[in-house]
């Protein structure tokens, strides 16, 4: 599955990172701790999170990932969709809280 | 081969710089992509500490035909105590940084679990050094 089908899917807002919108996504990742993600984070994840800094797009593009996605209805700080364009990794957005977007990522993803 | 890059102390919009700037090098000398990977998070979280809480601090990347090592040296209020700060869990970060999802105390355990060598002196009001080594060649670790 690519990041462009779970964003028509789950209905995502994209709010940076177009050109990696055909990324392939292998797996699904939920943290707020960036070390966390560093440590446990695998490439080609979907990385949930509320963190809405320009180190969350230094982190993504390190350990490779397909996309971000922002819960809550959060914006991203203009530096971290900056980021996101140049790092070409969608940066997505949702209303919904953290647990009902992961639920239904994981429906997709395990299929 | 050997690279440097220079980490300010404080300024984290530009923390991951020198990591991402390394993991471009490695990747166009065909680095093996598992060694990489190791490589970039031992490093990521080596730098965020000097940006955390060090003034200013510098890092050596060396590529030698069996090791990549890894130099990163800090101004700094140093470690006291560096088996606490080992420990997982541990941190004396800042609520500014903690806020940003830094600062939980899994940054040195993850130096730890992605380089083969690992070596921390410090000395308190001047500063830290962090020696990292990881070897090209696994079947010598």
């Amino acid at each position: 599955m690519t990041v462009s089908e779970i964003v028509d899917k789950l209905n995502l807002a994209v709010w940076g990172g177009e050109d990696g919108l055909h990324r392939p996504v292998t797996g699904g990742y939920v943290s707020d701790l960036l070390s966390d993600v560093m440590g446990n984070a695998s490439d080609g994840d979907v990385w949930i999170t509320l963190q809405t800094h320009k180190n969350v797009m230094a982190v993504a593009s390190l350990k490779e990932v397909a996309a971000v996605i922002l819960v809550k209805g959060l914006a991203p700080d203009d530096d971290t969709l900056e980021q996101s364009n140049k790092e070409n990794i969608p940066l997505l957005g949702t209303k919904m809280e953290t647990f009902e977007v992961a639920g239904k990522l994981y429906e997709l993803l395990k299929k | 081969m050997t690279f440097k890059f220079e980490i300010e102390g404080g300024n984290f919009s530009k923390a991951g710089n020198a990591s991402s700037a390394v993991k471009k090098i490695l990747k166009q000398i065909n680095v093996p992509p598992a060694i990489i990977k190791r490589l970039v998070v031992a490093l990521y979280e080596g730098e965020v500490n000097v940006v955390a809480h060090a003034r200013k601090g510098w890092i050596k990347v060396v590529i030698e035909p069996e090791e990549i090592f890894v130099n990163i040296e800090d101004e700094g209020p140093g470690i006291p105590n560096i088996e606490l700060a080992m420990q997982e869990g541990y941190s004396t970060a800042s609520q500014k940084v903690r806020e940003m999802g830094f600062g939980a105390g899994m940054g040195l355990p993850n130096m730890k679990k992605n380089a083969d060598l690992l070596n921390i002196t410090s000395q308190v009001g001047k500063g830290t050094n962090v020696e990292i080594i990881i070897f090209l060649n696994q079947s010598h670790k």
